[in-house]
């Protein structure tokens, strides 16, 4: 099953994402998950002050400055793994970098490998 | 052959077999509600054909069979995908060796039950789904004991059920290191169905027993399931004893009486004599846990049978034991209590106060071991004041009585 890996994280850990030592992490960790197999994608987000939010309504388009929800924690990016359940996928976002300080959502794919018989 | 056989004999393959069906089905699918379903449609056709066809020799093996057709229907008009058809395939063959040979079918029960209590579905519908899946309890009988309406629990076993279908949660049984974490939500999940509606005032004692056999039946399952866990024996020598003192828990007028009064001629001997069984196995392990020592300082109590006393030293011992494990709330007023009964109520009054004020300002029993040991300390005027608070914050309209009585009587 594929699963995504939604890293929601505070403003103030994303002035911290430069640090030396978080990149050196979050590439190791882009480096297990590929010689494990199971790497399907995945990016980081900038941050939440350069979002722009689009919706339509009624025809009329509506653009306004800052992400989707003013909440303490934003989405800092995501990947996406393919692994047999969701043990599997639990494993690999307990093993995220962020982890330690951030929350790693685990969410399955739409339509990717679910049995919905 | 008469409906009334017939019924029986579903009756019986029901109460022995629904959990170990449903697992079995359950656990090559990945689908709760699906297995559910074709079970239950199996059961119809049981109904329809035995009284004509007779009760066949295998009921489980048919049953099995009649299921598993009624999937691959399902999962044909839903079009299956990869993970499906290899399903199919494998009940299949399985569905045939069981047919063949006399064998029973494999147990997936432990399975199921750690998808009950897996961390991925919500705490509150754990207990429930353990109910409904493994011992078939119907929805609206477990909605009652937890005390919310039908529909709603009804939609929270839904919910739970898509989950693991969606989020693929797997039927697996965990593998050490995170066996032991995982272990306990399945302990917690099941004494959650024994203690579900009830309260405690130094012992677990309450008017709503809805569930109690219930949880029984999952830990004796579970021992049977997990032999060499300890915890499981631990977990059911709890349940046990405390379900040995049901009959003198309150006197033949209703009123409520404490533990350490109640007549132990009322004490069921033979489940105190099952719970001992179980707590002397668990202790070949060797390994402590907090089941076991909630379990022990049951086992103490219940020795007042024969020895006319309460080792309340002992019991102290054990409660230090359990709260190095677990500082749960309960086992702090435990201690603080069996501290004061050892002869120490000042020592025992300092450990109580030293519980944080907000975990005990609406727990009932803080507020009854409270009164009982600023009695023992003469100090009667606080006394009253706590014990009519503890009055205030019961449900049980018998035990709300006796702290009244308590608060008033001076003794």
């Amino acid at each position: 099953m594929k699963y995504a890996l939604l890293v929601h994280q505070s403003q103030e850990h994303f002035d911290r994402r430069n640090d030396k030592a978080a990149v050196a992490a979050g590439r190791a960790y882009a480096e297990a998950l590929q010689a494990a197999g199971v790497f399907v994608a995945g990016a980081g987000l900038d941050s939440p002050r350069n979002a722009t939010t689009v919706s339509v309504r009624d025809g009329k388009r509506q653009v306004h400055d800052g992400p989707y929800a003013e909440t303490k924690e934003f989405l800092a990016g995501f990947g996406i793994i393919d692994v047999p359940n969701l043990d599997a996928a639990l494993e690999w976002a307990a093993r995220h970098p962020a982890a330690g300080f951030a929350s790693i959502e685990v969410r399955p794919l739409l339509g990717f490998g679910s049995a919905k018989a | 052959m008469s409906e009334s056989v017939t019924h029986a004999a579903i009756e019986t393959v029901a109460q022995d077999s629904y959990g170990r069906l449903i697992a079995y089905l359950a656990a090559r699918s990945g689908d709760v509600a699906g297995a559910e379903d074709a079970l239950g449609d199996a059961f119809i056709a049981a109904l329809k054909r035995w009284p004509a066809e007779g009760v066949p020799e295998k009921p489980e093996a048919w049953l099995l069979h009649v299921a598993r057709n009624r999937m691959i229907d399902a999962a044909r008009r839903k079009q299956v995908r990869q993970k499906s058809e290899t399903f199919l395939q494998q009940i299949t063959e399985e569905a045939a060796s069981v047919a063949a040979t006399q064998e029973h079918f494999p147990d997936e029960r432990l399975k199921l039950l750690f998808v009950c209590a897996h961390p991925a579905i919500d705490p509150s519908a754990q207990t429930p789904l353990m109910l409904q899946t493994v011992l078939g309890v119907d929805a609206a009988r477990i909605a009652s004991a937890f005390l919310v309406s039908p529909a709603a629990m009804s939609q929270r076993l839904v919910r739970a059920k898509n989950k693991i279908r969606d989020a693929g949660i797997p039927f697996r049984v965990p593998e050490p290191p995170e066996l032991e974490e995982r272990v306990s939500f399945v302990l917690d999940a099941i004494y959650a169905a024994y203690t579900t509606g009830w309260e405690s005032l130094m012992e677990i004692a309450s008017t709503h027993h809805a569930l109690a056999a219930e949880a029984i039946a999952l830990g004796r399952t579970l021992t049977q399931l997990m032999p060499r866990e300890p915890e499981a024996h631990g977990l059911l020598a709890l349940m046990l004893h405390c379900e040995a003192r049901r009959e003198a828990r309150y006197a033949s007028d209703g009123e409520f009486v404490p533990l350490d009064r109640q007549d132990t001629a009322l004490w069921s001997q033979s489940l105190i004599d099952e719970a001992e069984k179980h707590l002397h196995s668990a202790a070949g392990f060797k390994r402590m846990g907090r089941y076991q020592l909630e379990a022990a300082i049951q086992s103490v109590h219940a020795s007042r049978a024969k020895t006319g006393r309460i080792d309340w030293k002992e019991i102290a011992l054990l409660y230090e034991g359990l709260v190095r494990i677990a500082p749960r709330i309960g086992s702090l007023v435990g201690r603080a209590v069996a501290i004061a009964q050892a002869g120490e109520p000042g020592t025992g009054f300092a450990a109580l106060k030293q519980i944080p004020a907000d975990q005990t300002a609406n727990y009932q029993p803080y507020w009854a071991a409270r009164g009982h040991l600023l009695r023992l300390l003469d100090r009667n005027d606080e006394a009253v004041e706590a014990f009519n608070r503890a009055a205030s914050l019961t449900d049980d309209p018998a035990l709300r009585e006796y702290l009244f009585k308590r608060s008033a009587d001076n003794i």
